[in-house]
């Protein structure tokens, strides 16, 4: 939010990733590089996709922000507003919900004293219900950026917040954040 | 047990790496066709496996592929559909974290056949901790001579690279697919053209399913004769099943096509049964998009025959009493599951995935959200329940994508085989008020209960 134009700009590292990204694609196609650079500056910039961000990429791949903009506003794994450092993605949808869903989710509200949808009062977790995440046979589950949680139960689930707090480390669908269930 | 042609190393230690994956048997399939068959007898010989299509229409693998327009000067592309989102599947997942390499094996074989020499796996956005786990195949093959320039001393190069989505359902039809990997809103396209003709960057392209392209390689192994006597009629060779819900064992199974399900839910090598003792409700026997069956049609056809995993019994009856058998997302149900709860998650996550090009699909499936979400939380009425078969109808068949079909199939089937709960949702609203009502008491049907006491 508070990030100008001149702030945004991939680290040497970073930058060396999006170019080889965009090396898989033939010439002229850079477009194609979209995606997985969206999920690279989401991963970059604090998990989420601000205006500055969104025209950073755009500039790297030579395309209108407004090109970005389509994109970013159609996928549901790119967050356009801040989330908390770990973002925990509970699936709902029916073969999760059969499996008890619904009890991990509001024990999740209880816990993190949220709704779905907010962020904890100290920034550490923000709480979404997604749709089926391909973990059906081991149901209720969660993602926290790029780790399955899987075969929930209350007690696992508190476990996991609690290691999540303790390693106080930023999720992101890029890496896993090294906890162990 | 079963043949196993996918899974039969699953569990050999370390069938991650190249080195034992080839120490296995495997890329042997890769020498074989590149140093002893041309492209187009690697394609005869998928035709006469008699593969279909893995990742939900079953379309004749081998068909598809001599549609490819060979005339064009543009590229070819292959391009695996990975994007694995219809809710009750996760076999896809499953191969590619367990035996990356089978799946690299199979795009080396099916780019050979179609004369591709750069393809694309296209991975959901959510499975990204795999998207390490194929680069590192990738990797392996090109260091070991399997990918890059002139492959074992052969005059075919090939290049191929992954590509995750970032959270769309709609993503996995093929059209949409394509317009996401070029860097665009996942809207599908009008169809005629079609890939085949005109599909990635407008050049003659192929979408295969992961589980459909990993297929090939047993078939060229074996020969696709010996793959054909596999299963039952054009239901040929062996399936990936995701088992889910109300299951002792669920998990991914790989079944030879012909299984009967009622062995397939009870026996130990697979489902293991219902859980905890209880009462076999209902299944739904292909993903979240086919229809829905009770019990009775599920273990038996209307005619009363065995019902198998195959297309052609799991269809039978039409959908007046059958189903499909779709991905092969298997979800089971038990007597204490609420069908119109489970029906509204789907409309929800049906509304959520439709990428809003038609107003019958965009408007539709919100309504049908909306509908559900009242009967099943106590505030519906029984005009509803004609109100929703009204809108599934209005949908069906009028839209671009098959997505629309999808979102109105469930619908429909769960409101002709389970009338009567619907009713007592808008009849009892205030037993329907607590979220885990069947849970407690499982729904019985009066009308069944009055039979028996006349
Ligand atoms: C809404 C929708 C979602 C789909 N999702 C998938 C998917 O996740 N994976 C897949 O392989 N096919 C999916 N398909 C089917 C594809 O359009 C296409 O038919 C398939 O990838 C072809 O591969 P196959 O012939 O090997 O099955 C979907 C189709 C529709 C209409
Ligand atoms: S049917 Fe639905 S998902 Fe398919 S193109 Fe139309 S609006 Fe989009
Ligand atoms: S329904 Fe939750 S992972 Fe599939």
């Amino acid at each position: 939010m508070s990030e100008t134009k001149a702030d945004v700009k991939f680290s040497a590292d970073a930058l060396a990733v999006a170019q080889k990204i965009i090396q898989r694609y033939p010439e002229g196609r850079q477009k194609s590089a979209l995606l997985p650079v969206l999920h690279l500056a989401q991963s970059e910039f604090n998990g989420w996709l601000s205006v500055p961000v969104m025209d950073y990429v755009a500039s790297l791949l030579s395309i209108k922000p407004i090109e970005v903009y389509e994109v970013a506003t159609f996928y549901s794994m790119y967050n356009l507003e801040p989330v908390g450092t770990c973002l925990l993605e509970v699936c709902r949808t029916g073969p999760c919900m059969v499996r008890g869903a619904d009890d991990i989710i509001s024990h999740l509200e209880g816990k993190l004293n949220i709704k779905v949808g907010e962020t904890t009062a100290d920034g550490m977790f923000t709480l979404k219900a997604v749709e089926c995440l391909g973990s059906c046979g081991t149901a209720p589950m969660l993602q926290c950026g790029a780790d399955f949680f899987e075969n929930l139960t209350a007690e696992k689930t508190d476990s996991l917040v609690e290691k999540l707090s303790a390693s106080n480390k930023r999720s992101s669908y890029l890496r896993t954040n090294g906890v162990n269930l | 047990m079963g043949k196993k042609l996918l899974l039969a190393n699953i569990d050999v230690p370390g069938i991650r790496t190249f080195e034992v994956y080839r120490k296995q048997g495997g890329y042997a399939a890769v020498e074989k066709a590149l140093k002893s068959m041309t492209p187009d007898q690697v394609t005869e010989e998928v035709k006469t496996a008699g593969l279909r299509g893995r990742g939900g229409a079953g379309f004749p693998a081998g068909m598809k592929w001599s549609f490819i327009d060979k005339k064009s000067e543009k590229p070819r592309y292959l391009v695996c559909n990975a994007d694995e989102s219809e809710p009750g599947t996760f076999k896809d997942r499953y191969l590619m974290e367990r035996i990356p390499h089978l799946l690299v094996e199979g795009m080396i074989l099916a780019s050979y056949a179609l004369g591709a020499k750069t393809s694309y796996i296209y991975i959901r956005g959510e499975y990204m901790y795999i998207v390490g786990i194929l680069e590192k195949a990738i990797q392996e093959a090109y260091a070991a001579g399997f990918l890059g320039k002139n492959i074992l001393g052969t005059a075919y190069s090939l290049d191929v690279h992954v590509h995750p989505g970032a959270g769309a359902y709609i993503c996995g039809e093929e059209t949409a697919l394509l317009e996401s990997l070029e860097g665009k809103r996942g809207n599908p396209r009008l169809k005629p053209p079609f890939p085949a003709v005109s599909g990635l960057y407008a050049s003659p392209t192929v979408v295969n399913n992961v589980e459909t392209i990993a297929a090939v390689v047993p078939i060229i192994n074996e020969g696709g004769d010996n793959y054909s006597k596999i299963g039952i009629g054009k239901s040929t060779g062996t399936k990936l099943i995701s088992a889910s819900g109300h299951i002792n064992k669920p998990g991914v199974y790989e079944i030879e096509l012909g299984l009967p399900v009622e062995e397939f839910i009870n026996s130990e090598e697979y489902c293991g049964g219902i859980w905890k003792g209880r009462k076999l409700k209902a299944v739904i026997a292909g993903g979240s998009s086919v229809p829905i069956l009770p019990a009775n049609l599920i273990l038996k056809t209307a005619k009363g025959e065995p019902r198998l995993m195959t297309y052609e019994s799991l269809a039978d009856g039409g959908f007046q009493s059958g189903s499909m058998l779709g991905s092969g997302g298997f979800i089971v149900m038990d007597e204490t599951t609420c069908i119109v709860r489970n029906l509204w998650t789907f409309a929800r996550f049906y509304h959520h995935e439709s990428c809003g090009q038609c107003s019958p699909c965009r408007e539709g499936t919100g309504w049908m959200e909306k509908v559900l979400h009242r009967l099943e939380h106590g505030h519906g009425h029984m005009g509803d329940i004609d109100l929703l078969v009204d809108i599934a109808k209005k949908i069906e068949g009028n839209t671009i994508c098959p997505l629309g079909d999808a979102a109105a199939w469930p619908v429909a089937s769960a409101i002709r085989h389970f009338r009567e709960e619907f009713e007592f949702h808008a009849k009892y609203p205030e037993k329907v008020k607590d979220p885990k009502h069947f849970e407690k008491e499982p729904f019985r049907s009066e009308r069944q209960l009055e039979s028996v006491v006349s």
